[in-house]
């Protein structure tokens, strides 16, 4: 059996040295241009920002010293409760959008049921304004007095989260299983998978890595989002920046929740990025 | 009846475009058929229909004593027995070379993983493609790909193997490599049923050819009678077509 | 309600890191006006109003009883609107000159100029807000009070130690909550609520024992709208952090301060104030709390 194909198998690959130093030149010149512009530029827009008439009373009401290390503590602490409420609503998020994703793409008669379930449920919390979702399970279901329902704020708002998001994600999840070419699953079951086996080891994997960046993007949105809560009366990051703001009439402790959004957000757009670059390259055929 | 395969008085329509019309053929142990006939023909339904990836409208699929086109079929024993390679290879681009190769051994023969990579090593050491186990299909050359799928087939170890025309995706200098294969298959004994269109290679390896027009079987025979004599003109027709164009 | 309302502040952020290390402080609060007799600059001619020769009064919606009646300012009814009218009436604005204007909580100390001569929405008069904003003369000492279900563990406490276990709420930016944080210091985190609505909601529902609101609201509150509720009792102002008033809210510098403040003392004297506040504010007693 021959393995011809394979020319230029063992030999070393061979660049000419001048070639490879010039571009290497190129590549060097390219960053030096980038992050001397990029300097440039965040220099310039804080030169025309400081230099505004009015810089005084903004840097006054939103970038207080003072207020800033006040507030700072309270605000912080009270953060981890997003943190936490983000953590925990997430796992219920996957989970319960994959389900939710494949018992829409199923085909089987039985459960046609549930898929009319499953597309009720998208439809009506995809639809339905988060924050309506915070306030209606928040305030109404231990309104309902039912024994044994628990009755905490912040379990209700996560619940609220956990519907509003899953209807999200789950069409995200559908999507992405719709988007893996029929001759995938075919050749998986000519291998003899069966139905739930070429789910889960061809057709999940190749849509959860496309869906990636996209899947992200959502939890970003809910790591925002887990703000509404505070709605219900716990204390969470913004609340306790609302709460200092209103007290000494400043808004610095809401520029210090914004700050901490955004340092927990900005890791998540970078991986989202780089999952996304990967994603392209990999499409082009190129590197891996 | 030895038969291994017995396609008997098949009919498939898709919507109201009826692509096999009482389609008959079969095969003995060992045999290799080749399929020919004109693009639109009915081959690939043909083989999607023998390894139930479509059902059949009338008719009976015969694989041994079962029947793939019973409607309680279990179709996931059935294409255990069966395998199939598709013009496209259909890798799994997630998984690499080995995984796609050891996946099915694992997962529906319930192999071990170190039992089935051996044998997967072992199969993919035949095919060429020992040092490329590790790699992923998007670092492969379509002949490469295509030795893969063949060599993923091949793991399940079937009965019957459905080549659905292997090497037309294929740059000309890379078909050679992937003939090599099917050629070592013949001689190892494998029972193949292929839809080609690489009329000398079929003249080469095929036991019979069976010309496929508008979802039958027109004419079939030894390569030699066929390409040399045919019988019926629309046969003479394409072979003239094939071979001049 | 009470949203925030937040100015582009991404765009302001780097500049901003850096400025805030500098520290600094906005103007000084101004001098406190005195109820001499009428100046002659006020009069609906001489005074520099948002619109010349009206008086624009700001206040939030839903506006609550007993300060507004139906969530209406322009009737005259709650203690507020009554006031307000009578402070306008005092300065020579007709009642057709009054005009008035949704200012959410939250805005109502924002920078930039004012869209309100003053705003009147049961607004505590602080040190801290002082720094920013400047306020009339306190028309109202409100002291705080607990509502909780007749059923409530809390509902017969009679001292501060008993609140000690009690999850207590109050709206978001009020002295109510800096009350529960500063004064009660109960173990458990106070609840925050957008509104009074929304407290009301928890506290019915049972997720909080007791609710921190002004005397006259808690009155409000257990006679005419949760069924179930009652008074626990109410905190002394003087024993609170600071003795509280609400005052009207102004820009930092407003030359209307004098104004009013004159208004409001013509009328403290005349005693029309009091006979304002019995009437809206009648029956609004309860227990104090002991120490
Ligand atoms: N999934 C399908 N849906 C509808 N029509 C199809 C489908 N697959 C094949 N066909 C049609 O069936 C006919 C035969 O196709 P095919 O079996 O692929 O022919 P061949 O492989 O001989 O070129 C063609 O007309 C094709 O358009
Ligand atoms: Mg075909």
């Amino acid at each position: 059996m021959s393995a011809s194909g394979d020319l230029i198998e063992g030999d070393a690959p061979y660049i000419d040295p001048v070639r490879a130093a010039a571009l290497h030149r190129r590549s060097l010149r390219s960053s030096v241009v980038a992050t001397v512009s990029t300097v440039v530029f965040l220099i310039a827009v804080g030169f025309a920002t400081v230099n505004a008439p009015g810089w005084a009373s903004v840097r006054y009401w939103f970038f207080n010293g003072s207020a800033f290390r006040a507030s700072v503590g309270s605000v912080a602490s009270a953060f981890l409760l997003n943190v936490k409420i983000f953590l925990v609503a997430e796992v219920f998020i996957l989970v319960l959008s994959l389900v939710v994703a494949l018992i829409r793409v199923s085909t089987a008669p039985v459960l046609m049921p549930l898929r009319f379930v499953a597309t009720v449920f998208t439809d009506v919390f995809r639809g339905t304004p988060t924050l309506l979702v915070v306030y209606l399970l928040g305030f109404g279901m231990p309104a309902l007095q039912i024994k044994g329902l628990p009755n905490d704020p912040v379990i209700w708002g996560t619940i609220a989260l956990v519907l509003s998001y899953t209807a999200y994600v789950a069409e995200v999840f559908r999507a992405g299983i719709r988007s893996i070419h029929p001759s995938q699953r075919a050749a998986a079951r000519s291998l003899g998978l069966n139905v739930s086996q070429t789910m889960r080891f061809v057709v999940l994997p190749q849509a959860v890595r496309r869906i990636a960046p996209p899947l992200l993007n959502d939890f970003v949105s809910l790591q925002k989002d887990t703000a509404l809560v505070s709605v219900l009366g716990p204390i969470e990051a913004l609340r306790a920046a609302e709460i200092y703001s209103a007290s000494k009439f400043n808004y610095t402790a809401i520029v210090v929740a914004a700050l901490l959004f955004i340092a927990v957000t900005i890791p998540l757009a970078r991986f989202t990025d780089w999952l996304s670059d990967r994603q392209e390259r990999r499409d082009r055929g190129t590197a891996r | 009846m030895t038969a291994l395969l017995h396609v008997n008085g098949v009919h498939k329509a898709f919507g109201t475009n009826p692509v096999l019309r009482g389609l008959e053929v079969s095969l003995e142990p060992h045999e290799v058929v080749a399929l020919i006939g004109s693009s639109g023909s009915g081959k690939s339904t043909l083989l999607r229909c023998v390894n139930g990836l479509e059902s059949i409208d009338a008719g009976k699929i015969m694989l041994g004593d079962v029947e793939v086109s019973a409607l309680d079929a279990d179709l996931d024993v059935v294409r255990r027995r069966v395998g199939i390679v598709f013009q496209a290879y259909n890798l799994f681009p997630h998984m690499s070379v080995l995984a796609n190769v050891t996946l099915a051994p694992i997962r529906v023969l319930r192999h071990s993983r170190k039992q089935a990579e051996g044998a997967a090593l072992e199969l993919l050491a035949r095919l060429g493609l020992a040092e490329k186990a590790r790699q992923y299909p998007d670092q492969l050359s379509g002949g490469q790909q295509q030795r893969v799928a063949i060599a993923r087939a091949l793991a399940m170890q079937p009965e019957l193997l459905l080549l659905d025309e292997v090497t037309s995706a294929l740059d000309p200098e890379l078909v050679g490599e992937v003939l090599d294969v099917i050629r070592d298959l013949k001689a190892g004994g494998m029972t193949i049923l292929m839809a080609t269109h690489e009329m000398a290679f079929a003249r080469e390896v095929a036991d019979r050819v069976c010309f496929l027009d508008r979802g039958r079987v027109l004419e079939s025979g030894p390569p030699g009678e066929i390409f040399e004599n045919p019988a019926e003109p629309r046969t003479r027709e394409f072979l003239d077509r094939f071979l001049s164009g | 309600m009470r949203r925030l309302t937040l100015v582009p502040v991404v765009a302001l952020l780097a500049a901003g890191l850096a400025a805030c290390s500098a520290g600094n402080v906005g103007a000084a609060p101004s001098s406190a006006s005195s109820a001499s007799a009428a100046p002659s600059d006020c009069t609906p001619a001489a005074m520099q109003t948002y619109t010349s020769g009206m008086l624009t009064i700001g206040t939030d919606t839903p506006a609550y009883p007993p300060y507004f009646e139906n969530n209406d300012p322009t009737n005259g009814q709650g203690l507020e609107s009554a006031l307000a009218y009578a402070v306008a009436d005092k300065l020579g604005f007709a009642k057709a000159a009054v005009k008035w204007t949704v200012v959410p909580f939250n805005s109502s100390y924002a920078p930039g100029p004012k869209k309100f001569d003053f705003d009147i929405n049961q607004i505590s008069i602080t040190p801290d807000r002082a720094k920013v904003v400047d306020f009339s003369e306190g028309y109202y000492t409100v002291n705080q009070a607990v509502v909780t279900l007749k059923t409530s563990k809390i509902a017969n406490a009679t001292s501060l130690a008993e609140l000690q276990s009690a999850k207590l709420g109050a709206q978001v930016g009020t002295t109510s909550l800096s009350f529960i944080t500063d004064y009660v210091k109960p173990g458990a985190q106070p609840y925050v609520y957008n509104d009074t609505n929304d407290a009301k909601k928890a506290l019915a529902t049972g997720q909080i024992d007791g609710i921190v609101v002004d005397l006259p609201t808690a009155y409000y509150i257990t006679a005419a709208e949760i069924d179930n509720s009652k008074i626990v009792g109410q905190f002394p102002a003087q024993e609170g952090p600071t003795s509280e008033q609400f005052g009207m809210l102004f820009a930092k510098g407003s030359p209307l301060v004098k104004c009013i403040d004159w208004a409001l003392a013509s009328l403290k004297s005349a005693g029309t104030l009091k006979t304002i506040q019995d009437q809206w504010l009648a029956g609004a007693d309860a227990p104090y709390f002991k120490q």
